[in-house]
């Protein structure tokens, strides 16, 4: 039971206490590019949501395998002479992240065309989404489990999708709106997603 | 192409951040205190002068398939020599920037200048260009952060600037501060911009 509540507790705390794009600022460039449409946004959300569930499962076992493997412990190596590969991180999620992608684009193209063409540009766009690489070093930093991870991956896309498509709403609604020339394009943007932020910061309370 | 207009384009006409609207998520994450603006800018700025210049050596050799994924690991990799270097010399400013550190590797201003710049044109002026987009960004972020430390906190680079009867309006070093603050500088810059 404890072990459930654990995982409702990473969900809930990713996808809304520490809101990934509004509280943490992460993926906020296909937040501001990808939300003038809701059917755009949904499309997106449903893409990183996949790239970062994945993403979160490779990069552990990466991360457990190759950069810290702790394994050859058991086989007899002394726990001082395990080669510590941390240095290398940045440089070996990057890649799993980018391999991943390129894997879910032709997956996608041959599976799904007409998905595929409707996410055609953006899809590559992923390996540079902040929240992608974000979440996944955030696993390794708050040391989870392979379920944890794969589970704080899951919340935080949620958190991600959360925010988009709400976000794609608010623009769509800005369009008609009567504002102040200065203001218009991305300053209004932004100021309404500084006003949604204020919103989510009320579940602030919900991390007991 | 002369070098000074090179130079000068990252700064005004095409400054990054306003105007752009690239490299957002650590502008809003670290600009919670002039010092972070400033550690945050220069870092980027050896990461992009670096990659530049690296991308515009190697730009022959590599395939046009795969010059992201090239392009991607030159950058990762200086990323990691900024790391290294901020983690054993100012570990404080290391703290405090945190994640974001790591995800230089991801801002889309370094990728954009790679691709844009860096993949077409001689290695000196790559440097001049990463150079010029570095400080572009640098002066930005420190902007943004010195309004938000001001208001929010009183500070600015740590020293207190307003009286000790002023009330720090503390939503703005949090987070829908980010946002508004930002809105509003582009807001003036749009009012200026307009009247010339």
């Amino acid at each position: 039971m404890e072990g459930v509540q654990n995982i409702v507790m990473i969900v809930i705390s990713a996808a809304l206490v520490n809101n990934f794009v509004l509280s943490r600022f992460l993926g906020i460039c296909p937040f501001l590019g990808m939300s003038k449409k809701i059917e755009t946004a949904i499309g997106m959300s449903a893409a990183v949501t996949f790239v970062m569930a994945l993403a979160s499962v490779f990069t552990w076992i990466v991360q457990k395998l190759l950069l810290q493997p702790l394994w050859l412990v058991k086989f007899g190596v002394a726990a001082d002479k395990v080669p510590d590969l941390m240095y290398l991180q940045t440089i070996a999620f990057i890649l799993v992240i980018a391999a991943l992608v390129q894997f879910v684009e032709m997956l996608i193209q041959k599976t799904n065309p007409s998905l595929y063409s409707a996410l055609g540009v953006y899809l590559p766009l992923i390996t540079t989404n902040c929240a992608v690489l974000g979440v996944v070093l955030i696993n390794m930093q708050s040391e989870f489990t392979l379920v944890e991870s794969l589970f704080n991956g899951v919340g935080a896309a949620l958190g991600f999708s959360i925010a988009l498509i709400l976000f794609a709403g608010v623009r769509e609604r800005l369009d008609d709106a009567d504002i102040p020339k200065p203001f218009k394009g991305f300053p209004i943007a932004l100021i309404s997603a500084g006003l949604l932020s204020i919103a989510f910061m009320a579940f602030q309370g919900l991390a007991g | 192409m002369n070098y000074r207009k090179i130079f000068l384009n990252g700064i005004t006409k095409e400054n990054p951040v306003f105007r752009l609207l690239l490299g957002m998520c650590p502008t809003l994450a670290v600009t919670t205190s002039a010092t972070n603006g400033i550690g945050m800018g220069l870092a980027a700025t050896f990461v992009l002068v670096g990659s530049n210049l690296v991308i515009s050596l190697i730009k022959g050799f590599i395939p046009e398939k795969i010059r992201i994924p090239s392009f991607i690991v030159v950058i990762a990799t200086f990323v990691t020599v900024v790391q290294l270097i901020m983690q054993a010399f100012i570990p404080s400013l290391y703290e405090s920037l945190g994640l974001f550190i790591p995800l230089i590797v991801v801002n889309c201003i370094i990728l954009q200048r790679a691709e844009a710049f860096a993949s077409k044109n001689k290695p000196f002026a790559s440097i001049i260009d990463g150079l010029g987009m570095g400080l572009g960004f640098t002066l930005a972020i420190t902007l943004l952060a010195s309004v938000r430390e001001l208001i929010g906190n009183g500070t600015l680079f740590g020293l207190q600037i307003m009286g000790a009867a002023y009330q720090p309006a503390l939503i703005f070093i949090l987070a829908p501060g980010g946002f508004i603050a930002l809105g509003l500088i582009l807001a003036l810059l749009n009012l200026v911009s307009a009247k010339e």
